[in-house]
């Protein structure tokens, strides 16, 4: 069985292809920050947003590099650091500004908060709170698809901190054993709310777990969306071929605190600034102008149209109702059930 | 027509939903060449096959974490946990996971949580508790107790084709003990349905799963004495049927609730309280409870006794409640 491997340096090729790819990830790297950024630091804090915040700042390379080598009909499970994969099914800017503000046109009415948006129309499942509990569930998710005799497959992302969970080992060990679609993307950002990796486990890489399972896994450069959308394109592909299920982990930083609420002051000072440097949307504006793949103009121009729309759905989501409370008995059940 | 016991009903009632629908399918543990711990799924995997029999490691919180996931993708998954005892592995799956989905997101998780779960098989403190309780506390569960060989493959059936999350409550020690005649057709049991199992109008004893038949014991020898005693098998216990529970009462005007599951937490307070919020004007004494009592289930046999509710404390309670 495959050890742990950590690919060599990515030759790219210059093609236009590629530089049509790069453009399409900046595109949603730039998206998921710009959203997250208004979420966290501008509705947050304006009082807009009543309940928690949880953004994957820094780490927009891998649900973009990721969510970019999923076919349509896949099915994804993002954790909550993954927004990026709702734009890339499709789910409207609009709709995740009214989530948030606990709207009636948000994707739950106003049921559940922030990023626990699923939709099985656009095959996305949406998370619960317990670390790690989407793991067998995709796992379940992907048996179902194979007993089907689909050619799709299932991703499932989750953090450095799920992986100590019992659901996480019981639903990667019933995926090996069934030999399951099971692509499995961890965002490595070093902490799981306040607490190091080094508190979190004994093995050195979250891949190192994956041998104990029988399966194959790859470490890749988690702020580098080339090297991402590499890796777990190769994923996909064993996954596709039937070859049962395979860790990519990303090595990334969280670069905010873990909920809006938290300063991450627990976090030696020096690893924002070494992880700042290393930010996955510079880094890819700089090889984009490098090889000439666009221009300052040209991504300037691109960044203002996604703010324009941002400040659209924004105006919009604060304009749409809240819920009606006669609602709240709704849904339940498939029938509804006699008021107590 | 064909006499079945309690276990084969059900085996019958999957095995019939497996035929209609390939959907449907069962995973769990020692399910496939063993047939499953108490044999229920006997003969499933010679019949259907490894891809519709899945045996699983020993995992039961990935157990019903798959069973969701292939709910979600448009299966129909049948789950057994080995004992009801170990349905605490799998908590969070179903009620964070399985029973919040269709109001959180509109998505319907259509899957069966077989349990079986009772005491009076001296199986000990992790092999014969009765957990209801804890999943009727659970809004967008549905969950099922039968206590017939008829009603076991008629609501077996249900559940299967209910697109809520059901967790089904097999008593162990009716598996073997209960025969029926058994129809030959095809037929369902509604969920959330109770029915009169003896008619009586003297006094209520509302009860589920093996209990119904140690109320039906204390009935035979009460009518003896001239108290005629009415039980009512609830069948479903979230949800639950109301209406059956209160017509019943507002006939008797006492009522009993009886069940084997402890005393504190149990179905048995909230149904006291139901009864007495919307039939007190028609009760003719206070409403009693007989349950377990609040200890883990006990191995030896004579502790066994003294722990499970019998004919005799109902008797008892009964007695002194007609006097009342």
């Amino acid at each position: 069985m495959a050890a742990t491997t950590t690919r060599p340096e990515r030759l790219l090729s210059g093609s236009e292809a590629e530089a049509e790819l790069a453009r399409k990830f900046l595109h949603f790297m730039f998206l998921m920050r710009e959203v997250e950024d208004r979420l966290e630091r501008k509705l947050y804090r304006q009082g807009k947003i009543l309940g928690g915040v949880y953004v994957g700042r820094g780490q927009e390379a891998i649900p973009v590099g990721a969510g970019l080598q999923t076919d349509p009909d896949d099915v994804l499970f993002p954790s909550h650091r993954d927004l990026a994969l709702y734009f890339i099914r499709g789910v409207q800017l609009r709709e995740v500004f009214a989530q948030y503000m606990g709207r009636v046109d948000g994707p739950t009415r106003g049921r559940d908060a922030n990023m626990h948006m699923g939709d099985m129309k656009r095959k996305l499942v949406s998370i619960i709170s317990a670390m790690a509990a989407s793991v067998p569930v995709s796992a379940g998710a992907a048996l179902g698809l194979k007993y089907k005799g689909s050619r799709n497959i299932v991703f499932v992302f989750f953090g450095d901190g799920a992986t100590s969970r019992g659901d996480w080992h019981e639903g990667v060990n019933l995926a090996a054993v069934q030999k399951v679609p099971l692509v499995l993307v961890c965002n490595n950002n070093q902490y799981a709310y306040s607490t190091p990796l080094s508190k979190q486990m004994a093995c050195e890489n979250v891949a190192d777990r994956a041998p104990g399972y029988g399966i194959p896994a790859e470490i890749a450069d988690g702020n580098d969306v080339f090297a991402v959308y590499e890796a777990v394109g190769r994923a996909a592909a064993h996954a596709r071929a039937g070859s049962g299920p395979y860790l990519v982990e990303c090595k990334t930083f969280r670069m905010t605190g873990h909920s809006a609420h938290d300063p991450a002051d627990y976090v030696p000072k020096h690893l924002w600034a070494e992880w700042a440097a290393r930010d996955p949307i510079l880094r890819l504006e700089t090889l984009m102008l490098d090889r000439g793949w666009s221009d300052r103009k040209a991504i300037d121009d691109l960044y203002n149209g996604l703010r324009r729309e941002v400040d659209e759905a924004i105006e919009w989501a604060e304009n749409s109702p809240y819920p009606d409370p006669a609602d709240v008995l709704a849904n339940v059940y498939e029938t509804p059930q006699p008021p107590r | 027509m064909a006499t079945l016991t309690y276990l084969e009903a059900i085996r019958q009632g999957i095995w019939e939903e497996m035929e209609r629908d390939p959907n449907v399918f069962l995973i769990g543990e020692d399910l496939g060449v063993y047939g499953g711990a108490f044999k229920v799924t006997a003969g499933m995997l010679e019949h259907f096959g490894e891809k519709r029999v899945v045996d699983t490691p020993i995992c039961e919180s990935a157990i019903v974490g798959a069973a969701i996931g292939a709910g979600l993708v448009g299966l129909r998954p049948v789950a057994e946990m080995q004992f009801a005892d170990f349905i605490t592995c799998g908590y969070d799956q179903i009620v964070n996971f399985a029973a919040k989905c269709r109001y959180r997101w509109g998505a319907a998780v259509p899957i069966v949580i077989r349990a079986p779960s009772g005491g009076g098989i001296h199986g000990g403190p992790f092999h014969s508790q009765n957990p209801e309780a804890w999943f009727v506390h659970t809004p967008g569960l549905k969950v099922i107790t039968p206590a017939t060989a008829y009603d076991a493959k008629g609501l077996i059936k249900a559940a299967i084709r209910d697109n809520d999350p059901c967790v089904f409550f097999e008593h162990k020690a009716l598996y073997r003990r209960i025969k029926e005649d058994i129809p030959d057709g095809e037929y369902t049991v509604p969920i959330g349905k109770a029915r009169v199992f003896r008619e009586g109008r003297d006094l209520s004893i509302i009860t589920y799963g093996a209990m119904v038949y140690v109320a039906q014991e204390a009935a035979e020898v009460l009518e003896k004495e001239g108290i005629s005693v009415e039980i009512v098998d609830l069948r479903t216990l979230l949800p639950i049927d109301e209406e059956t529970i209160l017509e019943s009462v507002r006939r008797t005007s006492k009522a009993i609730l009886l069940h084997e599951d402890v005393l504190t937490g149990g179905i048995g307070g909230e149904l006291a309280a139901r009864i007495t919020e919307k039939a007190f004007e028609y009760l003719d004494g206070p409403v009693l409870r007989i349950a377990a009592p609040d200890t883990p289930v006990p191995y030896s046999p004579p502790l066994e006794e003294a722990f499970l509710p019998n004919a005799e404390k109902v008797i008892a309670k009964a007695r002194w409640l007609c006097q009342y």
